[in-house]
Formats: structure tokens, C-alpha cells, sequence
């Protein structure tokens, strides 16, 4: 770790001043990526903001008969939110399986989708409910906020405040997870919802993506068995050591036959 | 029985501090005016070394000095060394190149270390290191052993990579029974390469003291009389009787803190250089992966020759070992004689013959990790013969059992060097096989297609080799070291006992198992004793800990000089009970005048040594007696391993639904223990079979370098397993009757899952079997059948 300064502001507003300040400043917000990248020292920021000691970021709340969730919320606190848990209960479900305690004890909403890991869960499950981010600038709706590997629609000044989910009709999250590392090698977020069926997959690409040919075949027939005959092509898949990219588009049907059925 | 003596599963008596956060390992020690050492190392698996220019680095705050290879043989510092001898079979020597401690001209793998920077601080020793500037010509790497006969060399001298063409067995005897075998089956298979992963990294503390020219070495050892030994008449860092060598706790070793390594060398030199302030080391997490010596790594093919009635005629194996950039401690021994001496099993296989060629390559040193050689041994029987059975349409339990040795049959010579002692495979095989439920297998693979899943079920039936033996066998097949434990057993006034062991205790609970031994010897109360170990100023020179070798040898030693305690201590009695010596007995701490109620305790006798009112004529004061043990043998543990799994077709995944270990150690002195170093072994055997997995790609990179793709079985990967150790058959090598029990699982579970899982999908996989290989074969097996 290279050294730093360290600042723990209060206010948005205060962020915004010291990011404008200073123009190597890096937030922090769960640091569940950014602590071991500077650990590594593969990173040299001039200045940490720390982002948890600001009130307007934390917290759960019903809005519109969905759910806003507050940035600096934790994957723990989603996952065992009452509320979460019966609004959304797949959600609850998508923030349980990330990682280890420790990470979702640290590991925040915001942080998260911020980084934009291409195997992270919480892109599939914004996409696939058509959620929203709200920033310190605007909304952003998740199909248009991840725009890539690693690459999100914020901009250098700009902080995820919320998200807002919309409550679908029925959901669920089914992943595959990496033996080794337990991020995503593919997992896939269904929902139906009121405009529709929405399947969104992570890990299996460079960035999240919804599969076309699984949500034509499921808003016919919302059932495993609809998808039996669809094929999703591997063009494009990442391949690794760990799957191969045909491997993983046979997972991406697999892991949404059971999304569906968990769905119910 | 004496309390908590033999056979009692005594809770481990180091666990309470270790638990309670108050172990003392080497990176909890700090010196007063400590430094801290990083190595910078090579980023390239093979490259020239054209200039290092120390100047940034030096100008860096804090920085205090920096070493490199030309520094290290400018000082007289010599190389690490590989201390077992292996010929090829046409006579001549090992090909050994050089190994320095700090790279010279060349570097030869990822992580090779080239330079230490030593600094006030840790953060200043790395920005020291970042700011030395090294100049590298990459070269052409070759990382595969398949590759490496017409690779590029790793080490100019060494034609072709090829360390050695080894043989073992009669290839005359093998060729006549292949010529004559109803049937042959053949299996070509790798044994993938391992990490160690000790949950301790690697740490090093040197310090050099100015007035005494004393060196000491705080170290993550499991052998620290081997390092001083090494480190002085090798690597000549420091005169053998001014180097001591401390290892305290140390947190796991699996065999990857048996070796001699560049760093430890390093800092004990470097403190010398700097003035004699304490130059303190530790790894970091990926230093482990890319420095600490790898396991395995095997190219196999396997054939075993078989008459009509599916007894086995012979054997004869192909292997090519990689040993990586440099011959680590004891590499050369690994894929040779604790390998191929392995490869009767648990059988009457008349003809034998292994050919073993090591291999240079640009990859990481590969050296003994848990098992070394036998666990190669023991998946390529098991696994062939599980193929044999299926080829012949016989049951794997009856093919096995048409083979054994049968138990009247010992002492058993192999036709690959060893003489079995003891065992009763059809006991341990039938004992396995009812706690499976074997015959209710077919029911529950009928349930589990119900349920669209895949089950299957695999045997191993293991043997291995423990306490290396006799040390003139050993030394005469080129073993550098005598292969004994040594033991001194210090009585002091109050009848407390001060056990002083030269094995080294890091994870295998000796604390625990020896005094329980000097209880049930001696007959002083467990909490009596105290065990004493890893620090060469206070224990006498030992061999260290490995190979499940510090019972059968270090026990051993200590009960030996437990006896000579128990006979000083008659002479002592006899003179107090105004009795003849003859007519002393000694039993649980008592000495007795025979036929009377006339007694002394040992406690009394002990007093009376060191405070000798009334004494024996001729009779030395004191109770303080040393013993060495140079074992006969080895000792042969074996038993019989059954796995069941599950497939799910779907994905590939595979559960183990039950695991059951019937192990022959001989006498169990601590059933607990043995249990847990069981546990311990099976995990790490499984995270082998479908887990654990070292990758490196063409250039020599290592992909798997953190846990992020380096797969360690974590508690939800394995079932609660079943671990049974009887029906034991006694060693008589030992007095105690043990036979060690710190590997097995390691060596017999590999062939357990990966046979349940072929007996599962239909064909074998390669290890580790990991999700997608599984689904591939599944996949490939299930097309013909839908054909059909």
C-alpha cells in the first residue's frame, strides 16, 4: 500500500469538495475490490474518501411498491432485511450468496455495481428487475449504467446514491459459482414483471447482458421446460481456465431453467 | 492403563494456546532494531539477466542495503543443494546445476529471487524494491514435463532437461509376463501439480551477534538441525556450531518447510552484512504460491499384464517427473524412492518395472508435499485396476482381493525393493465395505436416477511407507543424511520430565502424543511432562519432521530413552530398598521389591538422583538420559478407502455424499489425533482429486496464483467423514507398535473419489475433475447411449 490520505466526510456535499480538490482522490465505500488492489499497490490514490460515515447513503426503504436501497447498505444488511425480504425476497436471496460473511458483512450495493466486476451478482439483479441508480447527478437506468468490463456510465465526480428496484411479479437469482474464487462463472436473474420477462446474466461475459432468447421463450411460457429448445450462443463468453465459453452459455440455460423454477 | 498414557484421546495440549491466539510464530517475534527484507524477483519464467542497477533502489528512504547473486558468491556464499543422490540406470550421476541464493546471469522462474532489499521499514524495503531497475533478455521458457525433452534448456549443462533416466524393478521378468498376459490394460494419466498452501507463510529472522559471531535463525522449519546443517556445509553462511536455528510454532508444513530455501539463507548472511542488526522476512500469500516448492506433477502411462482369471501378472510403468527450474531438498527422492518402491500396493503383483525420467523446466521447484511419491503410486494402481476391473467385468473389491497379499504372507518382499512387515488388507478391505454399505450401493444409484443424478462408488485400497529406513539402505541408494531420531528425556528434582524431541511439531500435535507416551513409560501423571522442540541450541541433533515418521522414529527414540531412565532408576531403588537389583520390577511409576510391599515411586528415585543422601557405589548423580533410533524398516501403513458421489449431469458438479476410511496405522496412541491428521489428509486427497490444481501457461506464468483461481477445499466441498482404525496389525519395528498416520489420507483418497466418480459418468477424468471436465465426459458418454 502506497500511503495516502485518509478523509471521512459527513455530506455528499463534502465529497463533492474533495473530489474536486483533489484530482487523485479515490472513493472508498465497502473497499472489498479497492483494499487489496492497493494492498498490491496496483493503485495510488492521493486521497481515500471513505464513504460510510455518510447517513444519506445507508439504509432500506419501501418506495412505490418497490424498494430503494441506499448505496453504503451492506450485502449483509440486504440480506437480512425483513423488508427486503418480503418485497423482494429474491434480492435478499442474490445479496445472501455473495461471497463469505466477511465480504457481506464489508461489501456494499454501491461498491459493488460501481466497480462492475464482469462475475459481481448485483449487475444481474439490477438488470434483470430493470432497476434504477440514482446518483449524486441523476438516474440512470442499469441496462444503460453498466456499460462494460469494469466500465460504468458515472462519471469522475459523480456517486451512486440508491438503487431502486421495482417489485416484479415473480424472481429469482441461480448462479454457478467459481469453485475457487465463488464469484459468478454464470448466473442469471429472471423476473417477471409487469413489462415483461427479463432474464439479465453475469460472469458469462465481459460485462452483464440480458438474454434475448431466453426471455422470448419464457414470456410465452414462464416455465423450465419453455426453454428446452433454446440455445444461447457461446459467441463472446468469456473462457478461462475455469469454463470454457461453450461451457459457460450451456450453464447460462441451466442456471435460468432454474431461476424459473425457483421463481415458481 | 495409566491416565492419559496410550490410547487415550487426550485433547491436544498445544490447542490452548494456539486457540486462544497465543502461539508464537516467527512473524510474532521482533527484535530490538529489526529490519525488513523484501525479494525482488523474476517477473519472467526464463530470461538473462543483463545489468541490476541499485542506485534508485539505495536512494529510496530507508533503505539500507541491497544484495544480489554477484554480492552473495563475491562473500564465499555457496548454493542450495538437492542431498539425495540419484543415478540414471546407465550409472551415471543426477544432472544437479547450480542453485544460488540470489540469481546469477539467469533467472529460471517466475518468482526466482534476483535481489533482497533491506530496509527500515517494511513499506520502504518494498518501495526499495520497486525502484531497482533490472534489465532482463527474456528467453524461451518451457513450463509442460511433456515439453521439456526437446524444450529449450533451463540450465545449458543439462541436455535435454533430463535430471535423470531412472529404473527400478526386473524389465526382463515384465516383458516375458506381458508377452504372456491374457490381457493388458493400459492408462495414460497426469498427476496434477499441487500448492502446498500452509495456512503460515514462510518467514525467516536472521541475526548476526557482533561479540559472540553467533548467527540465529528464527525459521518456519520442519527441521531445523537439516537447515543448520545445510546452511553451514553448503551454503556456508555460518559455521554449523555458530548457527542456531529456532523454529517455533509453525503453522502447517505438508513437506513445504522440509526444504532449504534462498531467503532463509539470505537474511541470516544479510544481518551479518548490515552490521548485525536482526533482518527480518515474510512471505506474502503470492509469494507462497510462486516460491514455496509445488507438489507432484507427474506424465504417467501404466500397464498392467493380467491372465484369463484376472490375476495380476506384472506391471510396468512410464513416468515423467517435473521437477521445475532448480532440484529442491529432496526432489531427486520423490518420484523414485518413495514412489516407484510403492508400486506392488497392496498386492502379490509378481514383476515390477518403473522407468522415471526427471525433468528440468521453467517452473517453480517441485519437492516432497504430502505423501511424496506414494499418493502417485497409489491413483496409478488404483485407478488401473479399477479400469482392469471394468475391462474384465469383475467386481473392483473381488479383483482386489484376488490380489492381495494374503495376511500370512509377511514378512512380504516386493518384487520394487521394500519388505512389507505387517498387514491384513482383506480386514481392513471387508471392515471398508460394510460401513459403505457396499452392497447396498445398487439401491441407492437406482434412488439417485430417479432424482436425474449421477451416483457412483470407488475404492482405494492404499499402502504406504513411513519413517524412511533403516540409514544405510537409505544412504546407500543416495540418501546425503542418516534417516534416525534422536530423543533426551531430563528428569529434574520435583519428578517433572523435560522431553527434548529433534522432530519438530507443526500441526501433528507431538506435544500431546509424546507425553502421553512418557506417561505411560515412565508412569508420571500426563501433566508432568513437558516436550521440548524446534530450537537446535536445546534439542539434540534430529531429523526434523516428515514423511508420518516422528512416532515410529521420534517416539521411538524417546522410548528408548525412557528405558534408560527406568534402569538408572532400578540401581538407584534397589540401593534405597536395600534390595538386589535383580529383584527390582517397575511398573507405572512404582519400583518394587518383588514379592513385597516394599516401594519406591519414580518421583522419589528422581529426588534422590539429584540429591543423593544414600547413593548407589558407581552410580552417576542425575536423570537426564538420550537415546537415537536407526529404525530396521519402514513401517507400512495401508487400509481401505470408500468414496460415493454424486453427479449432477446438468453441470458437472459433484457431491461427496459419503467417505469411509478404514486405515491400518498399526497401535493409535491418540485416537483423537489420529483422527484429525485422517480428516486433514482426506481433504487435502480430495481437494487433489476435483479441486486443487497448479496451471501455469506457455510462457511459464502461473495462472493460479491466489485463491481467487487456485482451489482449496473449503468444509462445504466435504462430507462428514467416517474414519475408523481398526482392525489393526502392530509393526514390530517400533516397540510401540506404530506405523504413522500423518499421510495416508493424502495418498488413498485421490483414487477413491475419481474412481467413484468413473464409476458414476462412465469414464475417468482427468484430476482435478472440475465441473466442466465432468460435464464433458458426461456429455460424451451419454451420446452413444442415447444412440443406442
Amino acid at each position: 500500500m502506497y500511503n495516502f490520505t485518509y478523509h471521512r466526510p459527513r455530506t455528499l456535499a463534502e465529497v463533492a469538495q474533495l473530489l474536486s480538490a483533489n484530482e487523485d482522490a479515490k472513493l472508498l465505500a465497502g473497499g472489498q475490490t479497492f483494499i487489496p488492489t492497493l494492498k498490491q499497490r496496483l493503485a495510488q490514490p492521493s486521497d481515500l474518501v471513505d464513504l460510510s460515515g455518510i447517513a444519506e447513503l445507508k439504509g432500506i426503504r419501501e418506495e412505490g411498491g418497490g424498494l430503494t436501497i441506499g448505496a453504503t447498505t451492506t450485502h449483509a444488511e440486504v440480506a437480512g432485511s425483513e423488508l427486503v425480504r418480503r418485497l423482494l425476497p429474491a434480492l435478499a436471496d442474490l445479496a445472501e450468496s455473495i461471497g463469505d460473511p466477511q465480504v457481506r458483512n464489508l461489501g456494499t450495493l454501491g461498491g459493488s455495481i460501481s466497480n462492475n466486476d464482469p462475475a459481481a451478482d448485483y449487475p444481474a439483479g439490477l438488470v434483470g428487475l430493470g432497476a434504477t441508480v440514482r446518483t449524486s447527478k441523476r438516474e440512470i437506468g442499469a441496462e444503460d449504467f453498466f456499460t462494460g468490463m469494469f466500465e460504468t456510465a458515472l462519471e469522475e465526480d459523480e456517486i451512486v446514491t440508491a438503487v431502486h428496484f421495482p417489485k416484479p411479479e415473480k424472481a429469482a437469482y441461480a448462479k454457478f459459482p467459481n469453485p475457487a474464487s465463488r464469484y459468478a462463472i454464470v448466473g442469471v436473474f429472471v423476473a417477471r414483471t409487469g413489462g415483461g420477462v427479463r432474464v439479465a446474466v453475469t460472469g458469462a461475459a465481459p460485462c452483464v447482458f440480458r438474454a434475448t432468447e431466453l426471455e422470448n421463450a419464457l414470456a410465452a411460457d414462464f416455465s423450465p421446460a419453455a426453454l428446452d429448445g433454446v440455445s444461447v450462443p457461446a459467441d463472446g463468453l468469456n473462457e478461462d481456465i475455469h469454463a470454457s465459453a461453450e461451457y459457460r452459455a450451456h450453464l447460462v440455460k441451466v442456471m435460468a431453467k432454474r431461476a424459473v423454477a425457483a421463481a415458481g | 492403563m495409566v491416565e492419559k498414557g496410550i490410547g487415550a484421546a487426550v485433547p491436544r495440549k498445544e490447542d490452548h494456546r494456539f486457540i486462544t491466539g497465543r502461539g508464537r510464530y516467527t512473524d510474532d517475534i521482533n527484535l530490538p532494531g529489526q529490519t525488513h527484507a523484501v525479494f525482488v524477483r523474476s517477473p519472467h519464467a526464463h530470461a538473462r539477466i543483463r545489468s541490476i542497477a541499485k542506485e534508485g533502489a539505495l536512494a529510496v528512504p530507508g533503505v539500507i542495503a541491497v544484495f544480489t547473486g554477484a554480492d552473495a558468491q563475491a562473500d564465499g556464499l555457496g548454493g542450495l543443494i538437492c542431498g539425495w543422490m540419484v543415478k540414471s540406470k546407465d550409472g551415471s550421476d543426477m544432472k544437479a546445476a547450480p542453485h544460488p541464493v540470489l540469481a546469477v546471469d539467469r533467472v529460471r522462474y517466475v518468482g526466482d529471487p534476483v535481489a533482497v532489499v533491506i530496509a527500515e521499514t517494511l513499506q520502504q524495503a518494498r518501495d526499495g524494491a520497486e525502484a531497482l531497475e533490472i534489465d532482463y533478455e527474456e528467453l524461451p521458457a518451457v513450463a509442460a514435463v511433456d515439453a521439456a525433452h526437446d524444450g529449450p534448456l533451463v540450465h545449458d549443462e543439462v541436455p535435454n532437461n533430463l535430471i535423470y533416466d531412472w529404473e527400478l524393478g526386473d524389465a526382463a521378468a515384465v516383458d516375458e509376463a506381458f508377452a504372456r498376459a491374457a490381457r493388458v490394460v493400459t492408462q495414460e494419466h497426469i498427476q496434477n501439480r499441487l500448492v502446498p498452501n500452509a495456512l503460515e507463510p514462510r518467514a525467516a529472522i536472521g541475526v548476526y551477534d557482533t561479540g559472540t559471531e553467533e548467527f540465529t535463525l528464527y525459521l518456519t522449519s520442519q527441521n531445523p538441525h537439516v537447515h543448520r546443517l545445510v546452511m553451514s556445509a553448503f551454503v556456508a553462511v555460518a559455521p554449523e556450531h555458530k548457527l542456531r536455528v529456532v523454529a517455533p510454532d509453525v503453522g502447517g508444513g505438508f513437506g513445504s518447510k522440509i526444504f532449504i530455501y534462498n531467503e532463509e539463507c539470505v537474511v541470516t548472511w544479510a544481518s551479518r552484512k548490515i552490521g548485525g542488526r536482526p533482518v527480518k522476512w515474510r512471505e506474502e500469500r503470492s509469494e507462497a504460491f510462486l516460491c514455496d516448492a509445488h507438489g507432484r506433477d507427474h506424465v504417467t502411462k501404466a500397464e498392467l499384464a493380467l491372465d484369463e482369471d484376472g490375476n495380476f501378472l506384472a506391471l510396468r510403468v512410464t513416468t515423467k517427473a517435473n521437477l521445475g527450474a532448480y532440484m529442491s531438498t529432496f526432489s531427486s527422492a520423490v518420484p523414485t524412492y518413495l514412489y516407484a518402491t510403492l508400486l506392488a500396493g497392496q498386492y502379490k503383483t509378481p514383476a515390477i518395472h518403473a522407468n522415471v525420467k526427471a525433468y528440468y523446466t521453467n517452473t517453480t521447484p517441485v519437492d516432497a508435499y504430502r505423501g511424496a511419491g506414494r499418493p502417485e503410486a497409489s491413483f496409478l494402481l488404483e485407478t488401473l485396476i479399477d479400469k482392469a476391473a471394468r475391462e474384465l467385468g469383475m467386481d473392483p473389491a473381488e479383483l482386489r482381493r484376488k490380489n492381495f497379499i494374503p495376511k500370512d504372507a509377511f514378512p512380504y518382499q516386493t518384487p520394487v525393493a521394500l519388505t512389507y512387515d505387517t498387514g491384513d488388507y482383506e480386514a481392513t478391505l471387508d471392515r471398508a465395505l460394510e460401513l459403505a454399505d457396499y452392497e447396498g450401493f445398487p439401491a441407492r444409484k437406482a434412488e439417485a436416477a430417479k432424482r436425474g443424478k449421477l451416483r457412483g462408488i470407488g475404492l482405494s485400497c492404499y499402502i504406504e511407507a513411513c519413517g524412511i529406513a533403516p540409514s544405510q539402505v537409505a544412504i546407500s541408494l543416495g540418501a546425503g543424511v542418516g534417516l534416525w531420531e534422536s530423543a533426551r528425556i531430563r528428569c529434574t528434582h520435583t519428578g517433572k520430565v523435560q522431553v527434548l524431541t529433534g522432530a519438530h511439531s507443526h500441526g501433528q500435535g507431538h506435544e500431546t502424543t509424546f507425553s502421553q507416551l512418557v506417561a505411560e513409560r515412565l508412569g508420571v501423571p500426563y501433566e508432568d511432562v513437558e516436550v521440548i522442540h524446534g530450537d537446535t541450541a536445546s534439542t539434540p541433533i534430529g531429523m526434523g519432521t516428515y514423511g508420518s515418521r516422528s512416532l515410529a522414529v521420534g517416539g521411538e527414540a524417546i522410548m528408548k530413552a525412557c528405558d534408560k531412565i527406568i534402569a538408572k532408576g532400578a540401581k538407584i531403588a534397589a540401593h534405597l530398598l536395600e534390595a538386589s537389583e535383580a529383584d527390582i520390577e517397575f511398573e507405572a511409576g512404582v519400583y518394587r521389591v518383588k514379592g513385597t510391599d516394599k516401594q519406591k515411586t519414580i518421583q522419589e528415585v528422581i529426588f534422590t538422583a539429584y540429591v543423593p543422601a544414600s547413593y548407589p557405589e558407581g552410580v552417576e548423580p542425575g536423570m537426564d538420559e538420550s537415546a537415537f533410533f536407526d529404525p530396521p524398516n519402514f513401517t507400512y501403513p495401508a487400509g481401505t478407502y470408500v468414496c460415493e458421489v454424486e453427479v449432477d449431469p446438468d453441470t458437472g458438479t459433484v457431491a461427496i455424499e459419503k467417505f469411509v476410511a478404514v486405515d491400518d496405522f498399526g497401535r493409535v496412541i491418540n485416537p483423537m489425533v489420529v483422527e484429525g491428521q485422517v480428516h486433514g489428509g482426506l481433504a487435502q486427497g480430495i481437494g487433489q482429486a476435483l479441486l486443487e490444481g497448479a496451471v501455469y501457461d506457455e510462457t511459464g506464468q502461473l495462472l493460479t496464483g491466489s485463491y481467487m483461481d487456485y482451489c482449496m477445499p473449503r468444509a462445504d466441498d466435504l462430507p462428514s467423514f467416517e474414519v475408523h482404525t481398526s482392525p489393526g496389525t502392530p509393526t514390530a519395528t517400533n516397540s510401540m507398535g506404530v506405523k504413522g498416520c500423518g499421510e495416508a489420507g493424502a495418498i488413498g483418497a485421490p483414487a477413491a473419489v475419481i474412481n467413484a466418480l468413473t464409476d458414476a459418468i462412465g469414464q475417468r477424468v482427468e484430476m482435478p475433475a472440475t465441473p466442466e471436465r465432468i460435464w464433458r465426459a458426461v456429455r460424451a458418454s451419454a451420446m452413444p447411449q442415447a444412440a443406442e
